[in-house]
């Protein structure tokens, strides 16, 4: 099968850690590192429709990635990826978070997907 | 010890604050509860070696706290503490010395049952090895005039687990219990999702719950959320106990979990006392007895 377009715009640098993926018939991926007390990005856009995968990695623990509005929750270990495939199926704004305790600082570790319709 | 009124030395000792009476127990007859009822102070999340503006007054707050309990004309049975007794730190050293001068405030308490119990500040960063050295098993059970306690440990696994090593633990316990037995489970995380976005809930919190649902008589005393609380899982009463650092907002209030801002009279901040007989009161203790 012919690949499609994958366009993810990475704004992060510029932006203070903004991703925004464009349409896409293929799992788009995104990637989001992990660190004491933050994801980078922290800001994720998405099309709702659009099934997405979420490339995790850790900079220097073990986190955790927790989206209870879509029932996702994975440890993201240092020295491997991490991939979570879904499919955002409404629009909103959505916390994800670390539930893995790490320290002082650990409940600000936290991030949004933006699910735009 | 000269007998004394619950209501008296509450309005004596200057501490009456807002009673929530539950219905403990419902399923008991009140002929079994003569003569046997006590109660017990939860003190919980006293974060000892915080600094931050949440709380200028850090140091001193759980001294306070201890001597309100002090003060109390008829002194509890016993004491417990649910976990966080201190703020979480990097170095294994001064986690050691926070729990250490944590250990000798709370050595003035005139009560000397005192039981505690991790929260994850305690434990979660070295699976609970210092907690152990300093207060002992982390999950354990004991009786006291009928009762049944059950500490669980929720904390010690980074993740918010009980695990399924405990939970094999907590249904051989309960094994031996009858059905009518009274149980009271002290935890420092809710057992339920009481606000999953805000890491509010334990990750196998429902498995605990559901070994617990055969039992009648079973109530949930913990922390962790900084505020009270008071929540129903079947017949199965859940209640949060405030802090002694900071309170946290409601749950879905505002946007972020942060803490509340400073107020110097501390009204979102201290103990509680527990009265259990034929049906339970909390009332919550301020962190000091006014004037």
């Amino acid at each position: 099968m012919k690949r499609r377009v994958l366009v993810a715009l990475l704004l992060g640098s510029a932006v203070g850690g903004v991703v925004r993926l464009e349409a896409a018939e293929q799992p788009g991926e995104i990637k989001i590192s992990a660190k004491k007390f933050e994801y980078h990005p922290n800001k994720v856009t998405v099309k709702a429709g659009q099934p997405v995968v979420l490339v995790l990695t850790s900079e220097d623990r073990i986190h955790g990635f927790k989206m209870p509005d879509f029932g996702l929750r994975t440890d993201i270990v240092p020295g491997q990826e991490t991939r979570v495939t879904f499919t955002p199926d409404k629009p909103g704004n959505f916390s994800f978070f670390c539930d893995v305790f790490c320290g002082d600082g650990h409940e600000d570790m936290e991030g949004t997907l933006v699910v735009e319709a | 010890m000269q007998h004394v009124e619950r209501r008296d030395f509450l309005r004596l000792a200057g501490v009456a604050g807002v009673t929530f009476t539950a219905g403990l127990f419902p399923h008991r007859q009140a002929s079994a509860q003569a003569g046997n009822d006590f109660h017990f102070v939860q003190f919980s999340d006293t974060h000892w070696g915080y600094s931050g503006p949440a709380n200028p007054d850090a140091e001193h707050t759980l001294e306070k706290a201890v001597a309100t309990v002090n003060g109390l004309p008829k002194q509890p049975d016993f004491i417990v503490f649910t976990g966080d007794l201190t703020h979480t730190t990097d170095d294994g050293k001064e986690r050691r010395n926070r729990m250490k001068r944590f250990r000798e405030i709370v050595s003035a308490l005139q009560v000397k049952d005192v039981r505690f119990m991790p929260g994850e500040h305690d434990a979660s960063l070295d699976k609970g090895e210092a907690f152990k050295e300093f207060f002992g098993d982390t999950h354990y059970t004991f009786d006291h005039k009928g009762v049944h306690f059950i500490v669980l440990d929720n904390v010690s696994d980074p993740a918010a687990k009980l695990g399924d090593e405990q939970l094999a633990w907590l249904a051989a316990d309960l094994k031996q219990r009858k059905p009518d037995d009274k149980i009271i489970v002290f935890t420092h995380r809710p057992l339920f999702d009481l606000k999953p976005d805000w890491d509010w809930t334990t990750a196998d919190g429902a498995k605990a719950i559901e070994l617990l649902m055969p039992y009648q008589n079973v109530v949930v005393f913990y922390g962790h959320i900084h505020q009270e609380n008071h929540h129903t899982t079947g017949h199965i009463e859940h209640h949060a106990a405030k802090s002694l650092i900071f309170p946290l907002p409601a749950p879905g209030s505002q946007p972020k979990r942060t803490p509340l801002p400073y107020d110097a009279a501390m009204p979102g901040l201290g103990t509680r006392d527990v009265d259990v007989g034929q049906k339970i009161a909390v009332v919550e203790l301020p962190v000091t007895k006014k004037g």
